[in-house]
């Protein structure tokens, strides 16, 4: 147990056409932060996450997941650590009932069944879809298919939570309901990946700028969120002061 | 143009939605066999096959009416056994332009009308009572390769996601078909069939995009090439019985008609 | 609801057990293959990709265009399939889109779907995939050539699987061949037409959008020698088959004669094959295999034109997305 959940040492990516994705990219999360990515399209945020549970491996760089380095060996336990949901949740339920998905990731931990039925209760309780088990998930709105897609990885119970764009796609009220249901997850670290400059404020205590596959700044969200000229020069908008 | 199957109710609480589903795809397949193999002279099995048919929609609330309404939906392709009256050989019955009209023709060509109208309504019972995962799940209890029955059911999954892609794409078009006032528009057939083969270039792409951040969404949750599923409840005696009796009706009415009607 | 795409999809009722039973065997052991080949090509990927691209064909199955009397035209698909993935993932793919259709639509019948996904799958593919080898053989270097290519190869798998088609429906005694397989094999020129459009159109766009995906497909047909021989081997037995497989080869003279016939001759209880002779090649098979090579110089030269039209267009608006 470290308290240091995620560590990123000096990652470089480039694409396979050769331009340059990620840049000597550094960063360490603690046990229980609540951390905000944002920077303009094409900065390299998806990139950075992808990699953050293996399914982009960099060309050089360390990363290490509570302690353990991200290698193609520990590749498994890794993915059961750092639970990924992705921006498009059509993309994240790619089975036909809601059960189906939810249990996905627990039994392709290799649980037994009756803990996987545990583990799928639990998840969708967090995300208040208690009972949609047995829906469809074409059927699910556009909300209601993001909360099932957070218990898709909740399910597995990671160490650490990573969102790309949760925002994208809600309409007010159903972005209102995902921040509060972000913010009930008191203990639970978080990476959230974000172009919504309120949400991060208002869930994050830190932000990380990315900007052309660098970092460009990385500090308290009250202080970088607020600041014109920073967010102004990444292509971002500052929040105004409360 | 829009295809409804996501309002079928293929819920219920009739013993026919209850019979399992691995028995139920068996006796499907078994009926249709029956029904294929029943001979084209014996001619009372064809009412008390439909009886038959007809008792198990009653029995799953289908809708004797509407099974049978539903089960027309073949016969266009009759066309091709058209010729069946004209060229079997028989007795001359009647001539229509020149062509005679066999008795055999006439047995033949009817026998097989009434066959794909019987065994269409049992295949549209079964998707009307069977929850199409259920389907499939006991497509792979019956030895249909997993990986085939994962692709069927990514199949079912996306179908619609696409179909929501495509629609767009034909709003878009809709929306800039615009014909003169006079005249029609829209160019000409071999024209518009460029535009179609564009649009589905489109969707082609974006569904290989897809493809991918699925695949990454499925690695992501540990997926490492073996698919994981519960697995089913194993079929007992008890759930497997009901399926028995059509299955028996079939066999009494079958070998009526090889032994009786068969002259 | 669902629109048949094609008069091709066999319902149950029109094929006797023993040639259902046959069209099963066929694609189980074609499919077996197809899942070693395309998990040694694809990985892990493999079945999130066949997936999705099932899903494509069955959406774009209906991306309908109107022709002419109320008609409208469909793709197919196995070989567009065939082309970008490669033969052996478009069975999958196909016999997928038919168990789907059969099992939920009634769009073919389930004991059917053997034959149905060999006949728009398996066979689609392959002659299809076939046809577009070969062309790029003959064509190497010359601008267009997997467009003609493309086709020359979606026309004739569209083609073949109707022959094949009536030659099912014949061998099952539903329909006779002397009737039925000209009247397939004229229908579906002109549907191969419509099939060979669309493919071409598509392919065009994918070329213009991701030339990466036709270099790759470009490169792998040009390796496989073996596909070429295959699928034209397959064209050429059905096609060759067809005239002479005819199980009532004067049906309609032997009428008058064969009174008593059926008083006499008693069914057996299930006829393996029904009775075929095999006659000399009379001028109708002569004169379909011609009709046949007939229907190919023409699309080829219809699809030529056309692929030097709309290059000619695009360059003159610039890519303009469709």
């Amino acid at each position: 147990m470290s308290e240091m959940l995620i560590q990123v040492q000096g990652l470089y990516y480039h694409y396979p056409d050769g331009t340059a994705a990620l840049e000597d990219v550094s960063f360490t999360i603690h046990r229980g932060e609540k951390v905000g990515l944002i920077g303009p399209n094409g900065a390299g945020k998806s990139t950075l996450l992808l990699h953050l549970n293996g399914i982009l491996r960099s060309s050089s760089g360390q990363i290490t997941i509570d302690g353990l380095p991200l290698t193609e060996r520990s590749l498994r336990q890794i993915r059961a650590q750092v639970g990924l949901v992705f921006q498009n949740p059509d993309d994240q339920l790619f089975s036909t009932y809601v059960h189906q998905d939810v249990a996905f990731g627990p039994l392709h931990m290799g649980l037994p069944d009756a803990e996987v039925e545990r583990r799928v209760e639990q998840a969708l309780e967090a995300v208040g879809m208690r009972g949609a088990a047995g829906r469809i998930s074409f059927h699910l709105s556009g909300g209601e298919k993001k909360r099932i897609a957070i218990a898709t990885v909740l399910s597995m119970q990671p160490k650490i939570l990573i969102l790309d764009e949760p925002s994208s796609g809600l309409d007010p009220r159903g972005r209102r309901s995902l921040i509060q249901l972000l913010a009930s997850f008191t203990d639970q670290t978080l990476l959230i990946s974000t172009h919504d400059m309120r949400l991060a404020y208002d869930l994050c205590s830190r932000v990380i700028v990315l900007d052309e596959g660098k970092i460009a700044a990385d500090g308290p969200a009250a202080d970088l969120l607020t600041d014109a000229i920073l967010m102004e020069r990444h292509g971002l908008e500052s929040v105004g002061h409360v | 143009m829009q295809f409804n199957v996501k309002d079928r109710p293929s819920m219920g609480d009739t013993p026919l939605h209850a019979l399992d589903p691995r028995m139920k795809l068996v006796v499907a397949v078994l009926l249709i066999v029956g029904i294929v193999l029943t001979p084209e002279r014996a001619l009372p099995a064809y009412p008390l096959l439909w009886a038959l048919v007809a008792s198990l929609a009653v029995i799953g609330r289908v809708g004797v009416w509407r099974l049978a309404r539903l089960g027309t939906v073949a016969l266009p392709f009759a066309l091709a056994g058209l010729t069946l009256l004209f060229t079997t050989p028989g007795q001359p019955l009647a001539t229509v332009g020149g062509l005679t009209i066999s008795d055999a023709g006439l047995l033949r060509f009817v026998s097989i009308l009434i066959k794909s109208w019987l065994a269409t309504q049992v295949s549209i019972l079964l998707s009307l009572t069977t929850p199409f995962t259920d389907l499939l799940g006991a497509l792979e209890s019956l030895g249909i390769p997993q990986t085939l029955v994962l692709i069927t059911s990514f199949l079912y999954r996306y179908v619609f996601t696409l179909n929501d892609e495509a629609d767009r794409l034909r709003q878009a078009r809709a929306s800039r078909s615009a014909a003169p006032t006079y005249g029609r528009g829209g160019g000409r057939w071999w024209w518009r069939a460029q535009v179609a083969g564009g649009m589905i270039g489109n969707l082609f792409l974006r569904s290989t995009e897809r493809s991918e951040r699925v695949y990454a969404a499925m690695l992501a949750r540990g997926f490492s090439g073996q698919m994981r599923a519960i697995a089913p409840p194993p079929l007992t005696w008890r759930a497997a019985l009901p399926g028995l009796l059509p299955l028996l009706g079939l066999i009494v009415i079958e070998v009526l008609a090889r032994l009786w009607w068969n002259g | 609801m669902f629109i048949p795409v094609l008069a091709m999809h066999i319902p149950d009722g029109f094929l006797s057990i023993p040639v259902s039973a046959l069209g099963w065997l066929l694609l189980i052991g074609i499919v077996a293959i197809a899942l070693r080949q395309t998990r040694q090509q694809l990985g892990d990927r493999q079945i999130p990709l066949m997936g999705i691209l099932a899903a494509f064909v069955f959406a774009a199955q209906m991306i309908n265009f109107p022709v002419a009397g109320g008609t409208s035209g469909h793709l197919l698909g196995g070989t567009l399939v065939a082309i970008l993935l490669g033969p052996w993932a478009a069975v999958l793919v196909m016999t997928s889109v038919i168990a789907v259709q059969g099992m939920l639509f009634q769009d073919g019948g389930l004991l059917a779907i053997g034959f149905n996904a060999t006949n728009m799958g398996v066979i689609a593919a392959f002659v299809g995939y076939a046809a577009y080898a070969l062309v790029g053989r003959v064509m190497r270097g010359r601008p267009g050539r997997h467009l003609i290519g493309a086709a020359v190869g979606a026309w004739l798998g569209v083609e073949v699987a109707a022959l094949a088609t009536a030659l099912e429906l014949a061998f099952s005694n539903t329909a006779s061949l002397d009737i039925a397989l000209p009247a397939m094999a004229g229908v579906h020129a002109l549907i191969g037409i419509g099939e060979a459009l669309i493919t071409v159109a598509a392919l065009a766009f994918i070329q213009q959008t991701r030339p990466d995906l036709i270099r790759g497909s470009e490169a792998s047909a040009s390796r496989g020698s073996g596909w070429i021989a295959v699928g034209l081997l397959i064209a050429l037995a059905i096609t060759l088959v067809s005239p002479l497989a005819d199980p009532n080869p004067d049906g309609l003279e032997r009428v008058a004669e064969d009174q008593g016939f059926i008083e006499t001759a008693q069914q057996p209880p299930y006829e393996i094959l029904p009775d075929y002779t095999v006659p000399f090649i009379e001028s109708e098979a002569a004169s379909t295999i011609l009709a046949g090579v007939i229907g190919v110089i023409f699309v080829v030269g219809v699809s030529y034109a056309t692929a030097r039209l709309s290059k000619k267009r695009r360059g003159a608006s610039g890519s303009q997305p469709i």
